[in-house]
């Protein structure tokens, strides 16, 4: 698998560009210990124009690669702990209802397609303002409204796991409920949820980075979709503002795409659209 | 006679990194007009292959290496692909094996008989809807009028394989490539697909080539075989000279592993029942709704038996005969509507789900298919070590009866710790029957437990099972729908139709003096029954 994996060039370059923002992300208070808010030069510098300040200023003279390096931190901790929040919700209501079937799975299917019927990004906003805009609800935020695919996905690969013969094998050995569930169904599900979930994370980053850039992030944390959201007004003047975290967003956001496109190929070796002849 | 094909040296490469280097290696054969050559060999024999070539039909990163294949004076293999697309259909038609996924399930068959000819822009409109009924009526299909207007979904397996056929005749082929054409279907439906074939060879003075890898078939149709093997061609001749007098190891071995009716020596039977069942009923209600009637199967209709301690008893019948309901009701995978199933003294029909969990390992499965028994992501060890630790055996103790289980059923104790992938079809039943016995049942319900292997493996899976019953006095219950493979096993043999026990006696006596009409045409079915007789006699 890991093979597969490896031999997967855009997967690679994936996993090659995750790990440079990540850890740009960790060394960020070292590289920059003034922190992102702090006002270093005078505004609108360009990038390059003065020394140690590659990425130029913004209006207010703050640290353009300062703020980046920051807003990493941000995007990949809301991306990650909203998908995690997301799978918690998602992958147990799926699951029992794919697998007790009957009153479960309707009761828990009309409770997802409840929440599939408001569109995800007006739910977040509402969400958000309805909390106080802090890291902690936009996660939350975000984890509503992205797990019902998940549930949808573990239902339907729990249900196709459920007919197999090696389940009523375990039912034979007298194993509870509960634990051919857990123990023979849901193991053979986790590959296709790995791969949604890396996908998760991506959306997740942009859905944070849309509603910072609407002003409802949380006014102590730097993002990227907050530095667009400044910037846009000066977007004739200055383009660097929106320009840098733009990239940072299309970077990270491609990153992980191409690495959950290659743990797909590399966990269904028949589907990947290049033969291995 | 003419030729109507010729194969010379056909060697087809596999990509890198596969078990072989090529799928089919050396093979030349000749086929001529009005004559019937089959292609027999296991699965991987590169059989299917042969066909796909001549067809240009391989898959990719698959592709000739060398050799050609003479048609009309022409190498198919060689031509450009649109010569070649004139030539499939018009000049070599074939069929495959599952005709429910050859067929397109949103067309009409009428209109998907008459797509060949538009694809070959032949006649009008009215004119290719003539031929396509006329298509219809010759291959023997009921109401003609009326299947020209049905979807695959609404004709059954056999009419699907005759829709098919049908549609390979419609620009009379010279050559007819038949894949497995009778694979999955019940016996008795083969043996009409089988005779069509046959009349219509007669009729149209085609050549047909056939893969199959049963010889019962060969018998019924061939004039001609050739026995493949890991791509080399092992053996060829004569039908009758293959058949009665093989000349090549593999082929000799292939032929013993059929089941030619030599009868297994009858055995006292023990007075005391391993399962008793009495009065089974389960019905299968689909459909029902606000305005829609509800539509009730029988699938076992009041049925009542009983297996006796160390007996194997078949339970015969075709596809939709209830016999795989009945076994799943007999280890209540399935709640029956009514009736017991009395398992060493204890009513498992009416068992609670809890009290239930405590007898499970009275009765245990061995399931049809090798590759969805076992969880792919479990060990070996676990698989037949869950059951009776969760009854209560000591972790150690349980290690060690799967360590000796695994010894038994000839794997070694050592594929304990492996995963199922690491191990072929086979090997995985015998790990099936493995987890069965680590339950310590008094009853083995095996559900087409050899269905799914190559002949040669299914015959080493039924002398496990053989020696099993002697060394473990196992009493089995063997759901087969093939009654050849039971006459080897068994002791007694139920046959089922439609639900309901039609008969059930010793395996000499269903065989040699049926007594219900039902079950002599499952016997007159039985392909190669005829050339089977003669052995039967000196046996």
């Amino acid at each position: 698998m890991w093979k597969r994996f490896r031999s997967n060039m855009g997967a690679m370059i994936g996993v090659v560009m995750l790990v440079a923002v990540i850890v740009i992300a960790l060394i960020a208070p070292l590289l920059f210990p003034d922190g992102p808010w702090q006002m270093v030069q005078r505004p609108f510098l360009a990038p390059f124009a003065v020394d140690g300040l590659p990425l130029g200023t913004d209006t207010l003279g703050r640290n353009v690669a300062a703020q980046l390096a920051y807003g990493a931190q941000v995007s990949l901790l809301v991306g990650l702990v909203s998908t995690l929040v997301a799978l918690l919700i998602g992958v147990p209501l799926g699951a029992l209802a794919g697998f007790y079937g009957g009153y479960a799975d309707e009761g828990a299917m009309r409770f997802t397609e409840f929440f599939q019927t408001i569109p995800n990004f007006a739910l977040a906003i509402v969400l958000v303002a309805i909390f106080e805009p802090t890291l902690f609800s936009i996660t939350l935020a975000i984890a509503i409204v992205s797990w019902p695919p998940v549930a949808r996905l573990v239902r339907a690969e729990v249900m196709s796991v459920r007919a197999r013969e090696f389940v009523d094998a375990a039912r034979l050995a007298g194993l509870s409920k509960p634990r051919i569930l857990i123990q023979q169904v849901l193991p053979n599900t986790v590959s296709p949820i790995i791969v949604m979930a890396s996908l998760m994370v991506a959306t997740a980053i942009l859905l944070e980075s849309s509603l910072s850039f609407l002003g409802l992030g949380d006014p102590n944390a730097m993002s990227w979709g907050y530095m667009i959201g400044a910037a846009r007004t000066v977007i004739r003047t200055s383009w660097w503002l929106s320009f840098f975290p733009g990239i940072a967003i299309v970077i990270t956001v491609l990153a992980l795409n191409l690495i959950g496109e290659g743990l797909n190929d590399a966990f269904n070796p028949h589907l990947s659209r290049k033969g291995k002849a | 006679m003419s030729e109507t094909l010729t194969v010379e040296r056909l060697t087809i490469g596999l990509p890198e990194g596969a078990d072989r280097p090529f799928a089919v290696e050396n093979v030349s054969l000749t086929i001529n007009k009005g004559e019937i050559l089959c292609v027999v060999g296991e699965s991987g024999s590169g059989k299917s292959m042969t066909a796909n070539a001549l067809m240009g039909l391989l898959p990719q990163g698959v592709d000739v290496k060398s050799g050609r294949a003479m048609f009309e004076a022409r190498d198919v293999l060689r031509l450009p692909e649109a010569d070649k697309q004139a030539l499939r259909g018009a000049q070599i038609a074939m069929i495959f094996q599952e005709p429910m996924t050859a067929l397109n399930p949103l067309m009409r068959i009428g209109d998907q008989i008459s797509e060949v000819f538009a694809a070959h822009g032949l006649y009008t409109q009215s004119e290719r809807r003539k031929r396509a009924l006329d298509l219809v009526r010759e291959v023997g299909l009921p109401d003609p009028e009326k299947i020209i207007r049905a979807y695959p979904f609404q004709l059954s397996g056999g009419q699907r394989q005759r829709a098919m056929i049908a549609m390979a005749l419609a620009l009379e082929p010279k050559l007819l490539i038949a894949d497995e054409p009778t694979t999955a279907l019940d016996v008795t439906t083969q043996a009409q697909i089988l005779k069509l074939i046959l009349d219509l060879r007669k009729r149209r003075g085609m050549a047909v080539m056939f893969i199959t890898h049963d010889f019962g078939v060969v018998a019924e149709i061939a004039d001609q075989v050739i026995v493949m093997r890991e791509g080399k061609l092992v053996e060829r001749g004569d039908a009758a000279e293959v058949l009665d007098n093989p000349q090549h190891e593999y082929t000799k071995r292939l032929l013993d592993a059929i089941p030619t009716g030599k009868f297994p020596d009858a055995r006292q039977l023990s007075d005391i029942s391993a399962l008793e069942i009495k009065n089974l009923r389960k019905n299968f209600r689909t459909g029902g709704g606000l305005f829609k009637p509800v539509r009730e199967v029988h699938a076992v209709d009041d049925v009542s038996l009983t297996v006796a301690r160390g007996e194997v008893l078949g339970l015969v019948g075709e596809s939709g005969s209830g016999k795989s309901t009945l076994g799943r009701t007999a280890v209540r995978l399935v709640t029956p509507d009514g009736g017991h199933v009395m398992v060493g003294g204890v009513d498992l029909a009416v068992l609670s789900e809890e009290e239930l969990r405590q007898q499970r390992n009275k009765v245990q499965m061995v399931f049809q298919d090798p590759y969805a028994s076992l969880n792919p992501r479990q060990r070996i060890m676990g698989a037949l070590t869950d059951g009776p630790i969760n009854r209560g055996v000591p972790k150690e103790d349980a290690q060690a009866k799967a360590r000796e289980l695994l010894e038994i059923v000839g794997l070694g104790a050592d594929a304990a710790m492996r995963y199922p992938h690491e191990f072929s079809g086979g090997q995985r039943q015998r790990i099936g029957i493995a987890r069965a016995l680590a339950m310590e049942p008094e009853l083995i319900i095996a559900d087409e437990a050899v269905s799914a292997l190559d002949v040669s493996i299914q015959a080493q899976v039924l002398d496990l099972l053989r020696d099993l019953r002697e060394k473990l006095s196992l009493s089995i219950l063997f759901i087969t729908h093939d009654l050849r493979v039971a006459a080897q096993l068994c002791d007694r043999i139920a046959v089922m139709q439609k639900g309901r026990l039609v008969e059930i006696g010793r395996v000499e006596d269903i065989f040699l003096n049926p007594q219900q009409e039902y079950t002599r045409q499952l016997l007159a079915a039985v392909p190669g029954a005829d050339w089977a007789e003669p052995e039967e006699a000196t046996a």
